[in-house]
C-alpha cells in the first residue's frame, strides 16, 4: 500500500465541525441486532473448560505424608520414652482396638450428632437476630458491642454456670455450645450486611420492595458471602465448645464422646488414647470443611464472578 | 403532563442549596436530557423524582405510582441471572409466576439478549449489563423512566449503539424519559429538549429543542453542540473566582 494517499488529503471542502456518531450509527433495526450480537461475542469470555485440578488433592496429601514420617523419625530416634510420645504406628494401633471396642464409633457419633444439633439450633435463632441487630439501628448500637465482646469471650467460660444450672446433663452441653456459635453467626450476618453496595438497597426500594421483601429477597442474598463466613466460624466455635464441655463435664447423664474419650485417656495415662482422640477431633473438623463449608463456599463464589485470580 | 417541577429546591442541613427554583414541565412521551457539569444536582434532581429523596421547597408533580429508575453501574444482583434479575422487579411489582416468565423472556429480546438470559452478571460485558438493567427498568412498568447517566461507564464503540439501541426502544414503548448525563454530545443524540442545569445552586438555566433533522444530519447536530458546549463553560467558567 503506498502510504501517500493520506485521507487527509481527502478531506472535504466543508468546513463544518463534524463530530463521529453524533447522529444514528446503525441503519436499522436488524443491523442493530447484528451490531449487538458482534460486539457482545467480542466483549464476553469464551467459557472456559474446568478440569480436576490434580495438584488441590495431591499437595495436601503430600503435606501429611510428610509430617507424619518426620513424626514417626523423631520418635525412632528414642529422645522420649515410647509411652509419654507414641509414634504414629502406635496410634494407629490404638485407634484400631478402639474401633473394635465400638468405642471410636459411640464417641464420634455422640460428638457428631451433638455438635450438629446445636450448631443448627444456634443457626436458627441467630439469623434473624442478626437480621434485624443488622437492620434497625438503635437495638445494634445497643447490642452490638455486647454481641462482640462475647464473641471473645471462650465460650469454656460458660461451663462452671451451666454445670451449676443444669447439672450434667445434655444440657449443660448445648448451653455451652450456642454461647460459643450464637455470637460468631450473628456477628458473620452483621457484617456482611454491612458489607452491601447500598445501591442495593436504592434498587430495591426504586423496585418497589417492602422492608420485609427487601430483609429477606435483597439484603439476606447479598450478604450470603458474609453470613458463610459466619456460619463457618459458628461451626468451629459449636465444635471447640462441645470439646470443651464434654472434657470439663464427665458422667451424669452425659453420654461418651470424643471430649470424654480424651478425658478417659488422662485418667488411665494412656497417651494413645489422647492422641487418637485429639486426630478423631481434628479429622471430623478437616471433613466437616472439606465435605459441607468448602463445596458451598465455592459453588457461592463462583456464581458471583468472585473466585477469579484467588489462591484456592 | 407527566412531571411538573414548581419552584423546586433542594439543600442538605444547613450548608448551601443544592437546587434552588427549578421550573421545569415534561410532557407524554418525552424525551428530555437534563445536562450539567458535575456538581449541578442533576442526580438530587433525579432523586427527587424518584421518591428516593425529599425536596425543601417547592412542588413536584409526579405520576402516582412513581417511576422506573435506571442507574449508572448496572447495579444488577449479582446472586441472579439475568432473567432473574427481570423476574424480580416483576415479582416486587406483584406479577405471577407464569406471567413472569413470558414477560421477562419478551423484555431479554426486546434488549436484544435472547440468548443471554441465564448467564450471571460477571459472565456480561458492560454494554449487556446496562441493556439488562434497561429491561429491569422496563419492567417496573411504569410511564415514566429516569435514568442517571446510564452509559458514562462504557466505551465509546457501545455507547454509540446504546443510544441507538434506547432511541429505538423508547420509540418502541412510548416511555417518557428523563436522562442526565454530563456528556453534551450526548444529549443531542438523544435529547428531543435538552435542559441545561447551572451548578450551585442547580437552576434550569437554558432549553433547546433538537429536531429530528439534528439526528440525521451531523453538521447540523455538530452545530447545536457547539452552541451548546459554549452555554455550558460560561456556566461553569463563573465558578472561576
Amino acid at each position: 500500500m503506498p502510504s501517500n494517499q493520506l485521507p487527509v488529503a481527502e478531506a472535504p471542502a466543508e468546513t463544518r465541525k463534524v463530530h463521529a456518531a453524533l447522529t444514528r450509527s446503525s441503519t436499522g433495526k436488524e443491523d442493530l441486532r447484528e451490531l449487538e450480537a458482534g460486539l457482545d461475542s467480542l466483549q464476553s469470555d469464551s467459557i472456559r473448560k474446568v478440569r480436576i485440578d490434580w495438584s488441590r488433592i495431591l499437595l495436601p496429601v503430600a503435606a501429611l505424608a510428610v509430617l507424619i514420617i518426620l513424626w514417626q523419625l523423631y520418635v525412632s530416634l528414642g529422645f522420649k520414652r515410647r509411652d509419654v510420645v507414641p509414634g504414629p504406628l502406635d496410634v494407629i494401633g490404638q485407634v484400631g482396638i478402639l474401633w473394635g471396642e465400638g468405642k471410636l464409633q459411640e464417641a464420634v457419633w455422640t460428638s457428631l450428632q451433638r455438635g450438629v444439633v446445636g450448631f443448627l439450633i444456634s443457626v436458627v435463632i441467630a439469623t434473624p437476630v442478626g437480621l434485624v441487630l443488622a437492620q434497625v439501628a438503635p437495638l445494634r448500637r445497643a447490642f452490638g458491642p455486647l454481641i462482640s465482646g462475647l464473641q471473645v469471650l471462650p465460650s469454656v467460660a460458660w461451663v462452671p454456670a451451666a454445670i451449676l444450672w443444669f447439672g450434667i446433663t445434655d444440657a449443660t452441653v448445648y448451653f455451652v455450645v450456642f454461647m460459643g456459635a450464637i455470637p460468631s453467626i450473628i456477628n458473620g450476618l452483621i457484617s456482611g450486611v454491612d458489607q452491601i453496595p447500598p445501591q442495593y438497597r436504592s434498587v430495591g426500594k426504586v423496585l418497589g420492595a417492602s422492608r420485609l421483601q427487601l430483609a429477606l429477597q435483597i439484603i439476606l442474598p447479598a450478604a450470603l458471602p458474609g453470613y458463610l463466613g459466619g456460619l463457618k466460624q459458628g461451626w468451629a466455635f459449636s465444635w471447640r465448645s462441645l470439646m470443651a464441655a464434654e472434657i470439663i463435664a464427665v458422667g451424669g447423664t452425659i453420654g461418651f464422646g470424643l471430649g470424654s474419650m480424651l478425658d478417659q485417656g488422662r485418667v488411665l495415662s494412656d497417651m494413645t488414647i489422647v492422641m487418637s482422640a485429639i486426630l478423631l477431633i481434628l479429622a471430623v473438623g478437616i471433613l466437616i470443611e472439606l465435605l459441607v463449608f468448602a463445596p458451598v463456599e465455592k459453588r457461592l463464589l463462583r456464581r458471583r464472578g468472585l473466585l477469579a485470580g484467588s489462591t484456592r | 403532563m407527566p412531571v411538573v417541577l414548581e419552584h423546586l429546591g433542594k439543600r442538605f442541613g444547613a450548608g448551601a442549596p443544592v437546587l434552588d427554583d427549578v421550573n421545569a414541565t415534561i410532557g407524554q412521551g418525552e424525551f428530555v436530557a437534563l445536562l450539567g457539569a458535575s456538581g449541578c444536582g442533576k442526580s438530587t434532581l433525579l432523586n427527587i423524582m424518584a421518591g428516593l429523596e425529599a425536596p425543601t421547597s417547592g412542588a413536584l408533580e409526579v405520576p402516582s405510582d412513581g417511576a422506573a429508575f435506571m442507574f449508572q453501574d448496572a447495579a444488577l444482583f449479582p446472586w441472579l441471572t439475568a432473567r432473574e434479575n427481570i423476574e424480580l422487579a416483576l415479582k416486587l411489582r406483584g406479577v405471577g409466576k407464569a406471567d413472569r416468565r413470558v414477560r421477562a423472556g419478551e423484555l431479554l429480546d426486546l434488549v436484544h439478549l435472547g440468548g443471554a438470559g441465564d448467564k450471571r452478571p460477571h459472565e456480561l460485558s458492560g454494554g449487556m449489563r446496562q441493556r439488562v438493567s434497561l429491561a429491569r427498568s422496563l419492567a417496573q412498568d411504569r410511564q415514566l423512566l429516569l435514568m442517571d447517566e446510564p452509559f458514562a461507564a462504557l466505551d465509546a464503540i457501545t455507547r454509540d449503539l446504546l443510544h441507538d439501541e434506547l432511541e429505538r426502544i423508547w420509540k418502541e414503548t412510548g416511555r417518557t424519559i428523563v436522562f442526565v448525563t454530563h456528556n453534551v454530545r450526548e444529549a443531542v443524540r438523544l435529547g428531543q429538549r435538552v435542559l441545561l442545569l447551572s451548578s450551585r445552586p442547580g437552576r434550569v438555566v437554558r432549553e433547546w429543542h433538537v429536531s429530528e433533522e439534528h439526528r440525521t444530519d451531523a453538521g447540523l447536530a455538530g452545530q447545536l453542540t457547539g452552541e451548546i458546549t459554549t452555554r455550558l463553560r460560561e456556566e461553569i467558567r463563573r465558578h472561576a473566582k
